[in-house]
């Protein structure tokens, strides 16, 4: 188990690796930041001071180089845009991405599971085939799209609620929460139902093709035959026997989630890291770019790394001789 | 006499689908008094199980009890609201299945299993109810039940999980508990083992067992009366020692002839010629006579159920003579 | 009426008794069809900006504009045919999806099935690999692809393609794995059958049913996934105005109620990717042998 830690983990550097040369070389390939920088009539010293400040005049693998000694301290270097640390900028976006995400998440989780173990427990009923047309609906439906209809809906033509910003925060451990405050939750609910939709219709179905299935059981037969009801049938042993794919999907959905995030922030002009990413991409504002990059996918390998181990800790056949 | 446990008259159950109507039971009658052990014997699909889903109204759709009358001690079953059903199930009719391991829900522990059923019915504290579950433990010769009852199902060996679904099946001492093959997953010296502590069991509790099996030896070890099931219909019913003794049936010879015990060592064993018959499809008459070397033009129309005493028959040309 | 010889045509029989299937079949070849006509039976050619006209601009739908027509869906902010722009979207649109889908299935295709024919080191360097990207959101991946080669239609393609082979090479990959431990190929590889043979008569013909499945649905998928690219400013250059760029334009003039610029481009997309998840979960459901009865 132990070799089999350390193996996985090394794998999981080595990705890192090359992952974080693909994303230095491609971003710094794109276009000349310069320009955006540094004014056309600028003079000459300035311009040679700013180059210099941003340690674009040597050769690419030495900034690499630089760039790779700096990440391991925690310093992605200078935001061309912002003037400061890309860390603090990204630290700073973080908790608003994740409070709508963790939003998103959770809500999809509280309302899809009962809608796809009603939706399975009775797979013919008209409610539950109008649960799972819904389901299709918010998997086909582009997400930006249902952003568009319910600032439409809701904000424009009912006026009901605002259709973009955090709204109120207050301060919580030094960093500012909209679920804090009654205005601050007018301005959450929108985004976080528009990010949500898409995870809920994929945990209607996941419920539902659970719970179809486990209803088949000898378990269910035996439990039924045993007398229980069918209420505690489906609340103790149907939710418990789907809960263990549905954790594991709840656990990568949420790193999917901040990905996700991406459009409806922009939609809803949400002060995240979605929208930090994208504005840095309009703007070529590479240290930006590559930060937020590269903490993405160590977030992915990170998750998926604690996945794999989960797995292997269950299933001792996993554990030996994987490839 | 009085009226007995359980009557079944003219029961027929069918599955609606959409290749036809499958006549899984057809016209069955037997009845069961209290403390007796009934064998059930019939090869795979012969409608035995179905016949034991039906006494506790736990026929899966598309699958309905077509017609015919289930009285039990005094109440008619058939038609009854499945409420009212729920009360007796696991309170005075239960059943153990096949396969401890399908059956025990395998991310529950074997102690809230228990508790759950006990709490089916019984409104009794948390305490109470993991009393009674390590009441029912050791009856079944489970050591150390108090720390067992924390243990997951694959924590057991497969014996010892069959004896937890026994338990389960006993916790509520019902009037008649439906073995449904309860032995044919286990080892043959664990089989025994079972056998012989079920039968025990419903001695000391003076409950009745209707045992379900394809295998005629296990049965007729244990059982006081033999029904032999056939397409979905009882072929042959009598005192177990004169069923395996004088068959009146050609079916129940040729089960017979089959077992490896009635034949000469080093001789090849009797098989009957052909399969049985679709469901979907059930010729006219008896339905084996196309199996049947004895078979003649009369068999092709109805085939009465022939009672004598404590024996039955249905058959035109009944082998064996009548006493 | 006879079984017909074609296994197309058997597959129709089956297929045409989802009602819902036939329904969304038939709006996907309406869709196809206008898309491809779209020149001739639009009017007005959306690209040509000297025919546009300023003065048309924003126009609620019904508006008879300069041209001496009616622009039935309305007009966008720089004067265009609402109705004309959405025909030349849909063909972006399905044209992009269409080149994205086969490119990725033959890719992805070639990959997963190399992988299971060849085995070994191979098989789980590209599997991993697959494996790997699969845990990655597509959306991400083509983000950072477009901003990485710029704009463009073969740039486009290619964030679109690199976003979804992987599904192809897994789903490829898992029905040849299956098919390989199937006796007949071990036995086929023992004798001087030639390998071409192997994998182009029996590896994969197998992998194809659930092949289908998936390219519908990642068709779909594409053209949610361009739309949405479009709609972020990354996608399409300006100059080709495809329905995520029209929903994208028209953002803005929704707060002041102009909705129709937004809202008619997006039903159409809707209708598009909606029909085309319905023929794929039909195909899926037909192809399902446990769902038959």
């Amino acid at each position: 188990m132990l070799g089999y830690f350390i193996q996985r983990c090394l794998q999981a550097i080595l990705v890192m690796l090359v992952m974080s040369v693909i994303v230095f070389v491609g971003v710094y390939a794109i276009g000349n930041p310069m320009e955006v920088l540094i004014p056309p009539d600028a003079p000459q010293d300035v311009r040679n001071f700013i180059i210099a400040r941003f340690g674009l005049d040597r050769p690419l693998w030495e900034q690499y180089l630089t760039f790779l000694g700096n990440v391991f301290v925690g310093d992605f270097g200078y935001s061309f845009v912002y003037n400061m640390p890309v860390l603090d900028l990204i630290l700073s976006r973080l908790p608003s991405t994740l409070e709508l995400a963790l939003t998103a998440v959770l809500g999809a989780a509280l309302i899809g599971v009962p809608l796809g173990v009603y939706a399975g427990y009775r797979p013919n009923a008209v409610s539950s085939h109008t649960i799972m047309s819904l389901s299709i609906l918010g998997f086909s439906v582009p997400t930006f799209w249902v952003g568009l209809i319910l600032i439409l809906t809701f904000a424009v033509s009912l006026g009901w609620l605002p259709a973009g910003g955090r709204g109120e925060t207050v301060t919580l451990w030094g960093v500012e929460w909209s679920f804090l405050t009654a205005n601050g939750w007018s301005h959450l609910f929108l985004p976080a139902i528009n990010l949500a939709l898409f995870k809920m219709a994929m945990m209607i179905r996941l419920a539902r093709a659970g719970t179809q299935e486990a209803m088949l059981t000898d378990t269910v037969k035996f439990a039924r035959a045993a007398g229980l009801s069918e209420a505690t049938i489906v609340l103790r042993h149907v939710l418990k026997l789907i809960s263990i794919p549905i954790i594991t999907v709840f656990g990568l959905e949420l790193g999917s989630t901040l990905a996700f995030a991406v459009v409806t922030e922009t939609i809803f002009s949400w002060p995240g890291l979605g929208k930090l990413i994208i504005d840095s991409i309009t703007n070529l504002d590479r240290p930006v770019m590559v930060a937020y990059l590269i903490l993405v996918a160590l977030l992915f390998m990170t998750i998926n790394l604690v996945i794999d181990l989960i797995y292997a800790a269950l299933d001792p056949r996993l554990s030996r001789g994987g490839a | 006499m009085s009226e007995p446990l359980l009557q079944v008259a003219g029961l027929s159950t069918q599955f609606h689908t959409q290749a036809g109507v499958v006549k899984a039971v057809s016209d069955v009658s037997f009845s069961l008094e209290r403390g007796q052990i009934l064998g059930l014997v019939g090869e795979s699909g012969s409608g035995k199980s179905v016949t034991g889903f039906s006494l506790l109204g736990l026929v899966d759709p598309p699958g309905r009890i077509a017609e015919g009358s289930i009285r039990f001690d005094g109440q008619e079953l058939v038609g009854m609201p499945q409420p009212d059903l729920r009360a007796l199930r696991g309170k005075r009719i239960a059943m153990v299945f096949q396969d401890p391991m399908m059956t025990l829900n395998p991310v529950l522990s074997v102690g809230t299993q228990m508790t759950l059923a006990v709490r089916a019915h019984d409104k009794v504290s948390k305490q109470m109810a993991r009393d009674r579950a390590v009441e029912a433990l050791t009856r079944v010769g489970i050591p150390d039940a108090g720390h067992r009852l924390d243990a997951y199902p694959h924590q057991f060996s497969g014996g010892m999980r069959q004896r937890v679904a026994i338990a389960i099946a006993m916790i509520h001492s019902p009037d008649i508990i439906i073995a449904d093959e309860p032995t044919t997953a286990l080892d043959v010296s664990i089989q025994a083992q079972i056998l012989h502590e079920m039968r025990e069991l419903a001695k000391d509790s003076g409950t009745a067992l209707i045992w379900i099996s394809h295998d005629l030896a296990t049965v007729s070890s244990l059982a006081e009366r033999l029904l032999v099931m056939y397409a979905g219909t009882i072929v042959e019913e009598g005192p177990t020692a004169r069923v395996l003794r004088n068959p009146r049936h050609p079916y129940t010879r040729g089960l017979l002839d089959s077992l490896p015990a009635t034949a000469p060592p080093g001789q090849n064993l009797q098989q009957i010629p052909g399969s049985m018959p679709s469901l979907l499809a059930l010729p006219p008459g008896c339905a084996f006579a196309p199996r049947c070397s004895f078979a003649s033009e009369v068999c092709n129309g109805d085939v009465p159920y022939l009672v004598t005493g404590p024996s039955a028959f249905r058959c035109h040309h009944p082998i064996g003579e009548a006493k | 009426m006879a079984t017909p010889a074609t296994p197309l045509g058997r597959f129709w029989i089956t297929y045409k008794e989802s009602k819902v299937g036939v329904v969304a079949l038939g709006v996907v070849a309406v869709i196809l069809v206008v898309a491809i006509l779209a020149p001739l039976i639009a009017p007005q050619d959306p690209y040509d900006l000297s025919r546009l006209s300023l003065m048309d601009a924003r126009r609620a739908p019904g508006h008879i504009g300069t041209g001496g027509y009616t622009h039935l869906l309305g007009t966008d902010a720089q004067g265009r045919d609402l109705l004309s722009a959405i025909l030349y979207g849909l063909r972006i649109s399905a044209q992009m999806g269409l080149v994205a889908g086969i490119v990725g299935l033959s890719i992805g295709a070639t990959l997963g099935i190399s992988a299971a024919y060849i085995g070994g080191r191979t098989e789980a360097l590209l599997m991993r690999t697959v494996d790997l990207q699969l845990s990655f959101p597509p959306i991400l991946l083509a983000l950072v692809l477009v901003a990485l080669l710029g704009q463009g239609k073969a740039q486009l393609i290619t964030a679109l393609v690199a976003a979804q082979y992987a599904y192809f090479a897994r789903t490829a990959y898992g029905a040849a794995t299956a098919e390989r431990r199937k006796d007949y190929i071990e036995a086929a590889y023992g004798t001087p059958l030639s390998r071409r043979r192997i994998v182009f008569r029996h590896l994969l013909p197998n992998c194809m049913p659930p092949l289908i499945v998936v390219a519908t649905v990642q068709i779909a998928n594409s053209i949610a996934l361009e739309a949405t690219l479009s709609f972020l400013g990354l996608g399409l250059p300006v100059t080709e105005p495809s329905l995520g760029m029209l929903i994208s334009n028209g953002f803005k003039y929704m707060m002041s109620g102009r909705y129709w610029i937004s809202v008619y481009p997006g039903i159409a997309l809707i209708i598009l990717i909606v029909s085309i998840n319905l023929v794929g979960d039909r195909i899926r459901d037909q192809l399902n042998p446990r769902l038959r009865r």
